[in-house]
């Protein structure tokens, strides 16, 4: 049996990496993959306490299912968002999205 | 028709509102509104004089504010006084706004100026028909913004706007006096009525020192507004309003409304034997005083308007020494020979395209013929000279005087009448006969809207003394009904010769320095001395209130001014500037980009959680 500890590391790190993927990458459509990272990372963690945690049960790994459907729902909308952005600015750097600037 | 007194004032009023809201429609036209209205006030006057010498008093008011055991009313009434005094200004009012279309026909605002004479001539009819003093105050303040209103007529004079809130401020001062001297008597008697008032104060019910601060305190409003020494420096300055309101305003209605005052409250002067004195005194040095500055002034109008201090002044030593019949009879023969000396002026100054030095005048004797016959009417009635209306009423003044025992006042008495015949008759002498000295000739006689009034003015100016004359003495009777004041003094015949002679004298002297060799009042003043220096700078009575009132006040507004401009705004402003700068500092982090806003909330957030982890010592 894999100790929770490690588990757990394995998603704070996923969650760190996805973290700085959204603040420093310029790329919308990666800053969108490190979304997804993120929420995989909590999907390890729900897993992770549904099956070893000290109240092991099954919500959690329904919880993963529905984290899993808002991805898939988030990346459609996510993506056809840069896609307007782009038909309307031509790019789809996130420093040159800066209209709402002081 | 007395009943219907309270109409008198309505119709100006009416003819006001009118005028507020279509003086711009009618421009010219509104002299014929102000007119009619005044001619209706008029008539209905007269009807009501002559039912009132027939009849009783009437009086009517109704509850107005009730506060424990005390009712304030409000009403009218019709006394013998007032119903004299609805004919003088209605009279004078209704002559003023006829000179007046065509003294003001080439003014742009003259629908405006025949608003405002509309709303003085109902303020000083509602003053004269109030039944109580709180009434009488309230027009009394009214009246006082009309004043301000019509002397800065043309604000766009510098002179005339600081004239305006000099004799605004001025009064004020003697309004404060009235003021208190109103809640004094409230707070002693109970009420407001004059007849509720007097009632007490004759049962001895107010004690004496009371009675006399009430009535010095009353007496202050009629300082002011009568321009009595020492508030009298408002007066002369008030000229530079339009001649009509000269003539209106500051000789024959308002100025006379403090001498009115001191006749209404009578009874509680006469209470008091030091009010009595302080009056008499007031009024001789008054009328002394201001007679002497009109021995070398050369401005026609300042000399009628220092003429009008020094008659006030007359009429309140008249008051002041027991001469309540000689006082009011001489405020009416008063307002008509005035006001026609103030209209002729006016008519003489509006003919020399605004010019009003009377160097630069003369001759015009020849040139504007109505005009100065009945000027030199005027001049002869307030000269004193039998018969004409201000012989017998100056002669019931010094008979008042001499009766009251005090012969300092009656010298003083002597020389201001002989001074006065010498100052009309310099005025008249320099002005009307001789060469023509000025630059612009004369457009001839006046229009017959600027004649009329002169000469109906000038009938009055003669016929208005033989109502109180020693052949009868009519305005005597009428005048005391319904007062005990006890008998009023009657000059003997060597009183009559005397003011005669002084009358004469004052004009023979005038003749033969002035008429008889055409000389003309220098031009050149620098190098005069002595007292004639001090005259023409009126006794640095100006100068005096601008170092010792004038000036402190400034220095200490400019003082609050400062600490206003530099602590208080100082605060305001720097609280202002710190949150926009630092508005202005912080708005420049917004700069749109997604991923700093990104950081900046998870730092905030990891903050958060280290702090709520130090706090709850987690990691300790």
């Amino acid at each position: 049996m894999v100790p929770i500890e490690l588990v757990l590391a394995l998603g704070a790190i996923l969650f760190c990496i996805g973290l700085y993927g959204v603040l420093t990458r310029r790329h919308l459509v990666i800053v969108l993959v490190c979304i997804e990272l993120m929420l995989n990372s909590v999907n390890i963690n729900l897993v992770a306490f549904s099956s070893i945690g000290p109240f092991a049960n099954i919500t959690g790994q329904v919880f993963t299912l529905f984290v899993i459907t808002l991805a898939a729902a988030e990346a459609a909308v996510g993506l056809a968002i840069l896609i307007a952005l782009y038909r309307n600015r031509e790019s789809i750097d996130a420093i040159k999205q800066d209209l709402l600037r002081w | 028709m007395i009943q219907n007194a309270w109409l008198i004032p309505v119709f100006p009023l009416i003819a006001f509102i009118i005028l507020l809201f279509l003086g711009n429609t009618l421009k010219e036209k509104s002299s014929y509104v102000g007119i009619t209205a005044m001619a209706l006030s008029f008539i209905l006057s007269v009807i009501v004089l002559f039912e009132r010498i027939g009849g009783e008093t009437y009086s009517f008011t109704v509850n107005w504010i009730t506060f424990g055991d005390s009712t304030i009313t409000m009403g009218y009434e019709v006394t013998p006084l007032n119903a004299i005094m609805l004919i003088v200004v209605t009279l004078v009012s209704l002559l003023v706004h006829i000179f007046s279309r065509e003294y003001m026909h080439e003014d742009k605002r003259i629908n405006v100026f025949y608003s405002y004479l509309g709303l003085f001539s109902f303020s000083m009819l509602g003053l004269v028909l109030a039944p109580n003093v709180l009434q009488l105050f309230i027009f009394w303040e009214l009246v006082g913004l009309c004043s301000f209103l019509l002397v800065g007529f043309w604000y766009f004079k510098p002179e005339a706007a600081a004239a305006a809130k000099k004799a605004f401020l001025t009064t004020r001062i003697g309004d404060v006096g009235l003021l208190i001297g109103i809640i004094l008597l409230f707070n002693a008697t109970g009420s407001f009525e004059y007849a509720e008032v007097f009632a007490h104060v004759e049962a001895g019910l107010v004690n004496d020192t009371m009675i006399t601060i009430i009535a010095i305190a009353i007496f202050l409003g009629a300082v002011g507004k009568s321009a009595q020494f020492p508030l009298h420096v408002w007066l002369p300055d008030a000229m530079e309003g339009p001649t009509p309101v000269s003539a209106l305003i500051h000789a024959a209605t308002m100025v006379a409304a403090g001498v009115y005052l001191v006749g209404v409250m009578y009874p509680l002067f006469v209470a008091s034997s030091t009010a009595m004195t302080i009056v008499a005194y007031v009024g001789a040095i008054t009328a002394f005083f201001a007679g002497s500055i009109a021995l070398v002034n050369t401005d026609i109008k300042r000399i009628l308007a220092y003429s009008t201090v020094s008659q006030l002044g007359f009429m309140i030593l008249a008051l002041g020494t027991g001469g309540y019949v000689a006082g009011l009879f001489h405020l009416t023969t008063h307002a008509f020979f005035k006001a026609l000396l103030f209209l002729g002026a006016g008519s003489v100054i509006f003919a020399l395209h605004h010019r009003q030095d009377i160097r630069k005048m003369g001759g015009l004797w020849s040139r504007m013929r109505i005009t100065s016959i009945t000027f030199m009417i005027g001049a002869l009635a307030i000269a004193g000279v039998p018969p004409l209306a201000g012989f017998w009423s100056k002669e019931g003044i010094l008979a008042a005087v001499w009766e009251g025992g005090d012969i300092f006042l009656f010298i003083l008495a002597v020389i201001t009448a002989f001074m006065t015949a010498f100052y009309m008759f310099r005025l008249f002498f320099t002005a009307f006969t001789g060469e023509f000295r000025g630059d612009h000739e004369p457009h001839g006689e006046n229009k017959k809207w600027m004649t009329i009034p002169l000469v109906v003015l000038a009938v009055f100016a003669i016929a208005a003394g033989f109502v109180n004359t020693p052949f009868g003495f009519w305005l005597e009777d009428f005048l005391l009904q319904g007062l005990t004041l006890g008998a009023q003094a009657h000059g003997e015949l060597w009183l009559a010769g005397l003011s005669i002679v002084i009358a004469l004298g004052g004009i023979g002297l005038a003749y033969f320095m002035y008429g008889k060799k055409g000389t003309v009042p220098a031009t050149d003043t620098s190098n005069v001395s002595g007292v004639h220096k001090l005259l023409l700078n009126k006794y640095y009575i100006d100068e005096l209130y601008q170092a010792v009132f004038v000036r402190p006040t400034v220095a200490i507004g400019k003082f609050f001014w400062e600490v206003d401009k530099g602590v208080v705004d100082g605060i305001v402003n720097f609280i202002g500037r710190a949150t926009r700068s630092s508005g202005r500092t912080f708005a420049k982090r917004h700069d749109g980009q997604l991923q700093t806003y990104g950081l900046v909330t998870i730092i905030g957030g990891l903050a958060v959680i280290a702090l709520a982890f130090v706090v709850r010592g987690y990691f300790g």
